[in-house]
Parts: structure tokens; sequence; C-alpha cells
């Protein structure tokens, strides 16, 4: 580990100065302190904002929720209001990680996570992630695990989170607070796929901080549910998943929301399963063709076609069934 | 068979040690409190065949704390003597800093002393190896085979399998890929080492105390009595600390260098360099067989991975040369030599990956003939050992079946492939044979009686987690006609009477025969002590009829003439006894001798998703006596486990590329965790086999994970009617 400076953050106003001033926010530390062990990540200066007042999760005057930065995962998956609204969340969250990692884990460090990508994670391997300009040796190396949608050339990395491919799901938006005052993102648009910068993972301008993840407000009654596939059945990452939710009224689907994981360099949305399901009544059959449009554009690689396979079972729709 | 009574072996006792453990007061290697200890970090090589350009340590040693960077450049003395005593394998084991040869990924190239943890890490990550890399080669499938067989084996033929192939009813023709696996100790390997003057002092992870003084004594050219090894606890190993590997002679070596004591913990991701593997395998295997299931051929044609520098070589001959009845068998085994560390035997070795191939060919076999597979396996049931012609020293294979079959509910399954579901998942289920060697090896013991009634015995050996603190604890009381209580074991130092490798499954066996003998002769030298002395109340009586029962002394059938161990040594004024005692197994026995399982699982499996969970597992073994029911089946719960992970989700992946280990950390190397495992189930059948060891034990840790995955495999058939020929069996290969 690189050496470092530490400072604790007694209220919003002194993040901002410090994270302004070039410092890493630090919450939970889940991903980052692993991370600079490793000599993968070598802040300067850690700016911890775990006693920024984030912790709350509101059901907001549309009826959507608004859940802090610094939620702890644990405790999103256990509120009331996440479970009763959006089952995805917690399902999603609870899958993810494991019981300790998610008492300590927040929402904003959950959605700022980095890529399991193992060569990104060896300080001696190629990474353009990492250092820019070095090359991807995922691309043609062991892939397994890797993306097989959005990417390029210059990166196949997956994003690791399984709560933000609920976010994205269910059309979330990120709420940041910066130097310059609060503005908000939809979340397609806050994680940013690699192109030939992939060194370049979210929307965030210098010394920004996330104060909160939006979902906004959806017809009731709301059916949802997520879905994953892993080796083992706890505390690994995902192959695949799927996060979905429809709003079924008189037997026909008029709302569908619907995004897959671990197969995506983002969480990746998936508009033309939507299509296919709106106006139709569920079934097997309904699910297995609109499943079939799940991997449209994927780019599979060496190790990783059979992520075509589960992306395109009636798998991920079946989820919400 | 012991006069004694046998209170305390065969009781369900709990860990002697327990407490010590999960109140955190057992030291393991890293935990030892040295004084003015300084931490060495180790540099390891980011290619796997080249040279090594330069190394810059300015950075590193410019940081506060450092004490000094050791690597080739400095020309560190070694004397690397012949070492007989050592699980070193034929070649010649690697040389640490000697020059400047890279020769696989993750090798050592320098090592960084520093006061405090952090500032070695940090320092180690900055210092600056230049190579000029050569292509390398890692891919067990693409490597030529070394011309000749591997050590200690050579090709194997008894009648003429060819012929018998030709003729036979039913053929098959099958080609396996078994994954490299790491042990994944939950210990990282440590090591802290302190010289006083040219003496050497070592606190280690080893499960051969013995063979890490010999090496260390050897690598630096100083007399044996030198060297002390102690390793009183070690946080599982299953192999991987069966030899001293570099990183002992390097801490050693730092300390040596520096002059101060150095503790040395191989990082996560350095498990996966420098401390052995289970080698990957490809595998050919032809059957051949009549109508009615009767085997008539087997040809074992197989290759697996080993270093440039040593030929690694495992047991993976014995099963298909005497696991049934086939009158035609050849076998053909090849090493392949790549860029890479060398293998080392992982629990079960050799064993575990023929099982595999042989068990789950049985099975295809069985569906090809429509033969229930148990039924099978029965069929060819030898009346001796098929390879040498001997009678087995017990063999109760049939009976493990038909006890195992019973409680699992074998006889109601349909046979048919993808004939049972429970709702979106397929279930199946599969058996498979376990059968593993009896090892024995020579050991000693010591055992001293105090006047207070309480006993100490010690010897040389370990306790990897397998509970041998507790067994022999068991042991040594029985003999002793003393409580668990008032009994202490003793092992993991060099300086006592020395014991055998812990591996093998042999410890039970030959440490336990030793720790009886020298009981024993400590018991009869306290009843001749009371029969001679004329104010003993035993005074006159013939010593064989004096049993102990609790400490005291008395006459077999008449417990009111006797006396305690505390008065016999009190009117003598003897403030202790002693005896050193030992096991030796014969030269050439006269009995083929094994142990011996019938592994039952059941899985479920979602073909859509490629998902495979194991529902239910049950293992019938035929172990021998069962010293400690509680040890026994925590042993048998783990190889379980393990097999569950071989089976389904353990493969260490490598980089062909460059040679780079990719998954080399637990969260991407993938191991069962709790969610993974079902409801385990182990019995032993009651018996004993005093053919085999004095005591009446055979082997029992490695035995239990032998079946474990081919069951797992025939299971997943069941399910699916896929026949997978791989470990892991992964999603890929069930979508």
């Amino acid at each position: 580990m690189h050496p470092f400076s530490y400072t604790r953050a007694a209220n919003t106003r002194q993040a901002l100065d410090a994270g302004r001033a070039g410092g890493r926010y630090i919450a939970g530390g889940t991903t980052l302190v692993d991370l600079m062990r490793e000599t993968v990540e070598r802040p300067r200066t850690i700016v911890d904002i775990s006693a920024l007042p984030l912790r709350e999760i509101m059901v907001t005057r549309r009826g959507g929720l608004r859940i802090g930065a610094l939620v702890r995962m644990s405790e999103a998956a256990a509120h009331r209001g996440v479970r009763a609204l959006y089952p995805v969340i917690s399902q999603a969250l609870e899958l993810s990680a494991s019981a300790q990692l998610r008492n300590m884990a927040t929402i904003g460090g959950n959605i700022m996570q980095r890529t399991r990508c193992t060569y990104f994670r060896d300080v001696t391997a190629a990474c353009n992630k990492r250092e820019p300009g070095s090359g991807c040796a995922a691309l043609h190396g062991v892939n397994r695990t890797h993306a097989i949608l959005g990417t390029s050339d210059d990166c196949v990395a997956t994003h690791p989170s399984d709560a933000a491919v609920a976010f994205t799901a269910l059309e979330a938006t990120v709420h940041l607070l910066g130097p310059d005052g609060e503005r908000t993102v939809p979340f397609a648009d806050f994680l940013l796929r690699p192109g030939s910068t992939p060194n370049r993972e979210q929307a965030l301008r210098k010394g920004e901080l996330i104060t909160s993840v939006e979902i906004p407000a959806l017809p009731r009654p709301l059916q949802s549910g997520y879905l994953k596939v892993r080796d083992r059945q706890s505390y690994e990452f995902a192959l695949t998943s799927a996060a979905v939710a429809l709003h079924i009224r008189g037997g026909v689907i008029h709302e569908a929301k619907v995004a897959a994981g671990g197969v995506g360099t983002v969480p990746w949305k998936l508009p033309a399963v939507e299509r296919e399901l709106i106006g139709q009544r569920p079934s097997n059959v309904l699910w297995t063709k609109a499943a079939e449009r799940a991997a449209d554009g994927a780019r599979p690689l060496r190790h990783n076609r059979f992520k075509v396979e589960l992306l395109n079972g009636p798998s991920s729709a079946n989820c919400a069934s | 068979m012991s006069p004694q009574p046998q209170a305390a072996v065969g009781a369900p006792l709990s860990r002697v040690d327990g407490r010590l453990k999960v109140t955190g007061q057992a030291k393991y290697a890293a935990d030892h409190d040295i004084d003015g200890v300084v931490h060495a970090v180790v540099v390891d090589s980011s290619i796997a065949r080249g040279r090594i350009t330069g190394i810059d340590t300015r950075d590193a040693e410019a940081q506060r704390g450092v004490l000094g960077v050791i690597s080739h450049l400095d020309k560190p003395r070694l004397t690397y003597r012949q070492n007989q005593v050592s699980n070193a394998f034929p070649g010649e084991r690697l040389h640490v800093f000697q020059d400047d040869t890279v020769r696989f990924f993750g090798q050592p190239v320098a090592v960084v002393v520093a006061t405090t943890l952090e500032a070695a890490e940090h320092a180690a990550s900055l210092v600056k190896v230049s190579y000029d890399a050569e292509e390398s080669a890692t891919d067990l499938t693409r490597g030529p085979a070394q011309d000749g067989p591997p050590p200690f084996a050579r090709p194997y033929a008894r009648g003429n399998a060819e012929e018998a192939l030709g003729s036979a009813d039913v053929r098959l023709d099958l080609a396996y890929r078994l994954s490299r696996n790491h042990h994944n100790p939950m210990e990282t390997h440590a090591t802290i080492a302190r010289w006083d003057g040219d003496k050497l002092t070592v606190w280690d992870k080893t499960q051969w105390v013995i063979g890490t003084q010999n090496e260390l004594a050897a690598v630096f050219g100083i007399p044996l009595e030198n060297v002390r090894v102690l390793s009183p606890f070690i946080g599982g190993a299953f192999g991987s600390a069966l030899r001293a590997w570099p990183h002992v002679t390097i801490a050693a070596l730092a300390a040596r260098e520096i002059g101060r004591p150095v503790k040395l913990a191989l990082t996560r991701r350095q498990m996966y360099f420098t401390v052995g593997y289970r080698p990957a395998y490809e595998y050919k295997l032809r059957l051949g067989s009549t109508r009615r299931g009767r085997l008539t051929a087997m040809t074992h044609d197989f290759k697996y991975e080993t270093s440039r520098y040593e030929q690694f070589w495992e047991a993976n001959l014995a099963l298909g040369q005497m696991l049934y009845a086939v009158p035609n068998v050849s076998q053909n085994p090849q090493i392949v030599p790549l860029d890479v560390s060398t293998p080392l035997w992982m629990r079960g070795p050799g064993y575990g990956s023929s099982a595999f191939v042989i068990e789950t060919a049985m099975d295809e076999l069985a569906y090809k003939l429509g033969i229930d597979p148990i039924e099978l396996r029965l069929r060819n049931e030898p009346g001796e050992d098929p390879s040498t012609q001997q009678p087995f020293s017990t063999r109760r294979l049939r009976e493990c079946f038909r006890v195992g079959a019973r409680a699992f509910g074998w006889r109601r399954r349909d046979p048919r492939p993808r004939s049972t579901r429970d709702g979106d998942w397929l279930i199946g289920t599969g058996v498979a044979t376990g059968c593993y060697d009896v090892f024995r090896g020579q050991a000693q013991a010591h055992a001293r009686l105090d006047a207070d009634g309480t006993a100490v015995v010690q010897s040389a050996t370990h306790d990897t987690g397998t509970g041998t603190y507790t067994s022999m604890t068991q042991v040594a009381a029985d003999a002793l006609g003393l409580t668990v209580r008032n009994v202490t074991f003793r092992l993991g130092d060099s300086a006592m009477p020395p014991a055998p490798a812990q591996g093998a499954s042999q410890t039970m066996l030959s440490v336990g025969s030793a720790v009886q003998d020298t009981c024993d002769m400590l018991r009869e030298q306290a009843i001749k002590l009371a029969v001679e002395d004329e104010r003993s109340p035993l005074h006159g009586v013939d010593p064989d009829d004096v049993v102990v029962r609790g400490g005291r002394l008395h006459v077999k059938g008449d417990p009111a003439r006797g006396e305690t161990y505390r008065q016999l040594l009190a009117r003598n004024n003897r403030t202790y006894l002693e005896a050193r005692g030992s096991y030796t197994p014969e030269e050439e026995s006269r009995f083929s001798m094994y142990g011996y399982a019938a592994m039952f699982a059941e899985v479920a499996v979602d073909a859509r998703l490629g998902l495979v969970r194991v529902r239910r597992m049950l293992g019938v073994y035929d172990a021998g006596r069962i010293i400690s029911p509680k040890l026994a089946e925590s042993q048998a719960v783990g190889g379980m486990v393990g097999g569950i992970g071989a089976a389904l989700l353990e493969h260490t992946v490598t980089d062909h590329r460059d040679g780079r280990i990719v998954n080399a950390n637990l969260a991407d190397y993938l191991v069962p965790v709790n969610a993974d495992i079902p409801d385990l189930k182990a019995v032993y059948l009651d018996g004993e086999d005093y053919k085999a060891a004095p005591i009446g034990v055979k082997s029992l840790g490695e035995l239990v994970q032998i079946g474990v995955a081919p069951a797992i495999a025939n299971a997943v058939f069941h399910a699916t009617g896929r026949r997978v020929r791989e470990l892991p069996i992964t999603a890929e290969a069930l979508l």
C-alpha cells in the first residue's frame, strides 16, 4: 500500500473542499482499501465521508424512493419501503458480496465499485483502465467472466455491481453535489462505457459527491425480482444476472423494466426485451420470445460465448414470473 | 490388541485444543511473538521464463524502516547439499537467489526486510525488476511429454489389453481433462526464523518438522542438530506444507543477512505461486467388457504437468491396477515439463484424479450395459489384489455399498437419465467407489508419567486440523489407563522423537501405533514396579493380570485390590516414570492394504442456467478402527466439501500467453462456501484391521475425498443425460 493521508469530513462543505483538492472519497472502503492494498489504487489523500448526513431512505412525494449514498447495503436491503416497493433492489443487494461486506459497504460506494477484471487487479498485467495506453490483457486473454456488451478494443471489463443492475432497470437517477452545486444524472448516463477511455468510469466532475440514488415512482402493482447466475451460491460476482420489474394489469403487461448484469461493461438496459413484453400477456412463450432479444449486439470473446446462451435463455424474463 | 479397557478410544471426544483455537490462543506459525522480529516480503517474478536483467532497489531502500533488499545480485551463500529426507522430486530443487533465471510466474526474485510489515510491503512494491522474457510454455495440452515415464512409475501391463479390447463385447474410448487445483488452506504459509550464532530456530507451517529441519540444514550447510523446527498448530494444509518451500529458506536467509529474527508470511496471491498444487491431467481411458459387465480390459494413457526443474510424481497408477478384477491392463503415464512451479501432493493425490476417470467410466459402462452402477462394481470385485495376488488385509467395499444403498435410498431411483424433476430442476443421483492406500511410516514417541498421576506424551508429528492432539490423547489415555483429562499430548517440534510427515493418511496408523507402544511400555513398567514392590497391594500378582483404569492399577476382575499411580510413585520416591517406544512397519507386507468408500451424491441441475447444486451426499467408509468418531466425521465432511470443490468449482486458471495465474485469490479461485454445502452424512463401518496396524486402523484423511467428484459427475449425468469428462463441471459444459 502506498502512503496516503487521511482526513475525516465533518460536514458536506469540508468534504467538497477536500474533494476539489484531489481527495478520494471513502465510506465503507470495501473496494478502495482492497485495491490500495494491491497498489491498483494509489490515492494521495482519502477523505472519509462516513459522518455526512446521507444515511436516509425516503419515499418521495411522487411515490418513488430516495436512498442516501451512505446507506449500508444491508440497511437498504432490509428497509421496509425498499422491500415493499422494489423487491428487485433488496434481492440484488442480498445476492451481493457477503454479510460482512454488506454491513460495511454503502449504496454510493456500491455503484462506484471498480471492475473485478483480474488483469485490472494485477499490477503486473496490461490494463488500459488502470494504466491508459498499456493495452487490454483480457481482450485475447482469459475472459470467461468478461463483458459481451458495450465493450471496446480497449476494455472488456464488466461492471460488478448487482444493485446497479436494478437501478438501471428501474431508470434511477443519481443525485450529485459538487463545488458548483447540485445536479442529477440519469443512471444510464452515470456509468460510462469504456470506449477509448476505460479509465473514465463515471460521469462525475472533479470533487463531486453522490448524495443519493432516486428510484422513480412506477405504476402499481409492480412485480419485480432479481436473478443471479453464478458458479457458487454465495460470494461471487454474477456470470449473468437480470433485474426485471413488470406492471401487469388486467392480465396484460403495461410496463416492463429490464436490465442485465455480468454481461456489460455497464449494467445493460434491455429496451428491445421491454418492447417485446409490453402489451402482451405473461406466458412461457412470451418469456422465451422476449429473451431472444436480450443479447442483441453481443460481441462474445473466446471464453464467454456461454453468456449469450444464458442471456438468450428464458431465464431473464422468467425471474419476474 | 491392547488388554486395557478402551474408554477413550471410540468415544466422541471434542477437540482437546478446541478452546485454545476458538479463543485465539493457539499459536500458528506467524503468531509467535519473537523478540526483535522484523518482517520480510517477497518480490515475485512477473514473467514465466527468461532472465532478470536488473533489479532497482533504490526507491525501496530509501523507505523508512527498510533494513535491506536481498536478491541474486547479492550472491547470498547457500550450500544446497543433497537432502534425502525431503519430499523433493527427482531433478534439482529451486535454489533461491542463486542466479538470474526465471523458471515460472511468481518465482521469488528478491526479498525486502523492514521493521514493520507495512514498510516491507510498500518497499516490495517499489522494487523494479527488469527482465529479458522468453516465450513460455504452460499449457499441458500443447507441451511435449518428456521421454520416458515419470519417476517411480513405469509403463505397466498385465495380460494383453489391446487384444482383449479388440475382442470385447463392449468398448469405451474416453478422454478426460482435469484442471489444476490449489490446496488453499485457510492459514497462509508463514515462517519465522531466528539465528543464535550458527543455530537456527524456525517456527513454520509444515506438515513435516523433521523434513524442514533436514532441508534447512542441507540448504545452509550446517549440522542437523543446529536446526530446530517448531509447528505446534497448522491452519489446514491439504499437502501444501509437505516440503520446505523456497520461502522457508528465504526467511532464514534474510534473518542471517540482516542479523535479526525475520517473519515471512506469504500473501494469498503468493499461495498460488510456490507452494505446490494438484497438477492438470489429460487422460485417455479405454474399457472393454463382456455384455454381462465383466471387465476384460482397461488402458490408461495419461499425462500431467510438472516443472522443468523437478519431475513430480504421484500415486496415479494403483487404482487402475487393483480396484477391479480386470485381467488385461496397460498403463502409460507421462509427464510434461513446463514453465511452471513444481506440483505437490494434494489431498488424495493421484488416487483422486484416477478415481474420477475410472469411476465415471464405470458409470458410463453401467449405462451402456443397462446394469445398475453398484451391481456393475460388485460384479468386478476381486477376491485378491489383482496386481500382486496378495490377499486383502480387509476389503469391505461390498458392505459399504450395501449399507450406503440402503441409507441413501438407492433402490428407489429411476435409472433413466432426465427421469426425475423437481420444478425447474432436474434431479440425479450418482455413486462412485473411493479407495486409498494404507501408507505406513516409522514413528517414535516418548511418554512420561508424573508423580501427580498425569502423563505427557510427545512425538514430532503434526496437527493440520485433522485432530492429532485429540486422537493421540485418546490412544495414550487408554494405554496408560488414565482419563483423557490427565494426558497431555505434544507435537510439532523437531526435537521430539521423530515421526513421519503428516501426509498420505499415515499419522493415525504410524504415530498412533508408536504412542500405543510407548504407553504400553510405560504402563507395564508401572505394573512391574507394583508387583515387585512388597508394600504394594499388587505384590506378587502376575503382571498380565493387572489393568489400569482411571489412574488406578488393579487386579483384573478384582477392582478392590490395587493402588493408584500416585501412591505407587510416591512410595517408591519416583518423581516420574518414562518410556520411549516406536512403530516400524514390516518391510514387506503379505497383504494388500487399502481403505474403501462408497460415495453417494444427489444433485439438482438447472439445465437452462447450467447450474449444479449438490443436494445431499453420503459416504460409507471401510477405514479400519475409528479412534475418534467426531474427528473422523469432521474429516469426512471436509473431504466431501473438498470433493464438491473439485467437482464443480476449483480451477487454477493460467493465461498461457505469459504463464500468469489469473485467479490467484479466493474471490476468483472458487472454493465451496457454506451455501454450496448441503446435508452431508458419513458412516464408518464398525471394525478393525490388525493386519494393517497394531492399533487396527487403516487410512482415512485422503480416502474421504477420493470418490466424491465422480459420484457428483455421475449424478449430473443421471440428472441431465450430459456426460462431462472435465473437471470442474461448469455452466458452459451443461448449457
